[in-house]
């Protein structure tokens, strides 16, 4: 019969109405400003700096290798390496990035930066609603817009940053048994050159 | 053949330039006569239109300038390069890694295929071996890539025979539950930046395989939904059916891939044929169309995504743990071995291949896409001729491209 598959189409789109009343599975749309949907865990959208601590200065992860910004595919990130160095999360002193800018209208959220970061300094954001009315400046962050906290990365990524802070806390502690050797070294070495000097080595060349 | 300049002194010109041109060059190979039409003795012209970049068919920024004799098609000349983004070059100047998240956007619908096919590239190159693991999720991710790439382009090829709306629609909520996953795994939805050179770049999160397995077993029941809403429909069979048939003879001597190839009857499957990857495991059929009019194309998709479902199902079934990235591979200062390689995977649109030139540097000396949407758009032409306006957009639809991948 002429127009039987028409008919049986029709009776498809009625279902699906219909059913959209009854079953959630088929009234799929989230009237986004006011109802949201919980943020995935692996959602990226933008780059921020991780800073331990609560001062986002003295906590800043990044020591300015620049390697983000040579591996950047649309080159988005502009770092100026500081003159002087502070202390890093171990105690070992670092440069840290006088200016570290990110052109997010440049950015296209590929979490290259992210992978390449040998001092997990930089991380994915979830962010996205970043409209401005300053298209230009207002789109180019700063340092300070940039740097968040370690806890606001624990929060929006838990199980990554769990992985990164169990890498760091064991370079750390390797760090400080390290240190904590050497200095023993140093102190028996010390020891011993102090309790016989002139049995383990030859007298010293006198000079006249 | 000299021409003079003119100039506004009236004077003779020192110089006279030369433009020497091939005799014809420049001028249209038809004319535009006044004739009589084949309806009675009412004069008719030819006339000349230029359909896109903007026209609301046109999949993108694409043009078709059609002559047209009534509403048949005497001539058409496809126009691309609106959306040229210089991707070859830019790839070629910079590192391998980099140029991964600029494949996402050749073919925004499929980014993991993409991803795949560079990554094949670079891997046979730098001779490197994803372990078994990372080789499962590859599959499992390309074949929900095929879902996304297909369900999406029957729903706009309906949109364009003037099924508006509710057909595209369905076809995207489905598409939605795809992207969802795609989303948790690697982050984004479309641009997914998801492979790496020896591996993919994370492993899968806890339940993912799960939330996989409920989407892929739901999914037959929205593809049988789809056949009832309209394969059977008379306005679809009598605008699709014997409307811009494309003879198997002409699909291979124009190197037509994919879907539309086989809609002519070539069976030719990469995976079947080349089998990269681990595609010799599974089981599945290659369905193969008969008459090669838009009616088989349009078909083709709806039965290969049954065949995906059931690559995945197998995939989904037998994927095992260990670890996903090659133990050689490395993020940074990667550079391989001089040489050249040729990587290609049947992507949802038709073979999709990179053609790379190493010489030791960080950078791809010669970097090169072949891509599928633009092959299979080259024979437009030859399948509109003697066509109606209408069916042009229709059968411009079901040629399945993106203008991300035909101009690069």
């Amino acid at each position: 019969m002429l127009g039987e598959g028409i008919i049986k189409g029709l009776a498809e789109t009625a279902k699906n109405f219909v059913g959209s009343y009854v079953d959630g599975e088929r009234l799929t749309t989230v009237q986004y400003p006011e109802e949201r949907i919980a943020a995935k865990e692996a959602a990226r959208n933008f780059p921020f700096l991780v800073f331990d601590g609560s001062d986002p200065h003295a906590g800043l992860r990044c020591v300015a290798c620049q390697i983000c910004e040579k591996e950047c595919p649309p080159k988005c990130i502009y770092i100026t390496k500081s003159k002087d160095k502070k202390p890093d999360y171990i105690g070992k002193p670092q440069f840290y990035p006088a200016v570290f800018d990110i052109d997010i209208s440049v950015c296209m959220s590929c979490q290259i930066c992210v992978e390449v970061c040998p001092f997990e300094a930089i991380k994915m954001d979830n962010e996205f609603e970043l409209s401005n009315t300053d298209r230009f400046g207002g789109l180019l962050l700063d340092k300070n817009q940039l740097a968040k906290s370690n806890d606001f990365y624990r929060k929006i990524h838990p199980t990554e940053a769990a992985e990164v802070d169990a890498r760091l806390a064991a370079e750390k502690e390797k760090a400080e048994a390290k240190a904590k050797a050497d200095a023993e070294a140093k102190a028996r070495a010390a020891a011993a050159k102090a309790a016989a000097p002139s049995v383990t080595k030859p007298a010293p060349l006198q000079t006249t | 053949m000299s021409s003079t300049i003119l100039t506004d002194k009236g004077e003779t010109p020192v110089a006279s330039v030369d433009i020497s041109a091939p005799e014809g060059a420049g001028q249209p190979n038809y004319t535009l006569t006044p004739r009589t039409s084949s309806t009675g003795g009412i004069e008719s012209e030819l006339l000349e239109v230029a359909m896109g970049p903007q026209h609301p068919s046109t999949h993108g920024v694409f043009r078709m300038d059609v002559v047209l004799d009534g509403e048949r098609i005497v001539k058409l000349k496809p126009v691309f390069g609106y959306l040229h983004r210089n991707h070859e070059k830019i790839a070629e100047n910079t590192t391998y890694l980099a140029s991964m998240p600029y494949t996402d956007r050749l073919d925004y619908f499929c980014s993991l295929t993409n991803n795949w096919a560079y990554a094949l590239a670079v891997e046979k190159l730098a001779g490197l071996q994803p372990p078994e693991r990372a080789e499962y999720i590859r599959v499992i991710t390309a074949e929900l890539t095929r879902l996304v790439n297909h369900t999406a382009l029957i729903g706009f090829l309906l949109q364009d025979m003037g099924a508006s709306g509710t057909p595209l629609m369905y076809a995207f909520r489905e598409r939605e539950k795809i992207l969802d996953l795609f989303e948790s795994l690697t982050g984004a939805r479309m641009m997914c930046n998801y492979m790496r050179f020896g591996g993919c770049r994370c492993d899968l999160p806890a339940g993912w395989l799960d939330e996989t397995k409920q989407v892929v077993a739901a999914f037959p029941q929205f593809l049988d939904e789809y056949d009832r809403l309209l394969s059977e429909n008379e306005i679809l069979i009598a605008r699709t059916q014997g409307v811009g048939i494309l003879p198997h003879e002409l699909a291979i001597n124009a190197s037509i891939t994919g879907p539309m190839l086989r809609a002519s009857g070539v069976n030719y499957d990469i995976r079947k044929v080349d089998k990269y990857g681990i595609y010799d495991r599974f089981s599945f059929r290659v369905p193969l169309g008969e008459h090669g009019d838009v009616y088989d194309r349009y078909m083709i998709r709806l039965l290969e995504m049954h065949e995906s479902l059931k690559i995945l199902e197998q995939a989904l079934k037998d994927i095992p743990s260990g670890p996903i990235m090659d133990p050689k591979a490395k993020i940074r200062g990667f550079r391989p071995k001089t040489g050249e390689a040729y990587g290609r995977i049947e992507g949802p649109k038709g073979e999709l291949g990179f053609y790379l030139i190493s010489d030791g540097s960080p950078n791809p000396y010669r970097y090169r896409v072949r891509p599928p949407s633009l092959i299979n758009l080259t024979i437009l032409e030859d399948m509109c001729l003697g066509q109606t306006v209408a069916d042009v957009v229709v059968i411009l639809g079901s040629v399945d491209i993106v203008l991300g991948e035909v101009d690069r």
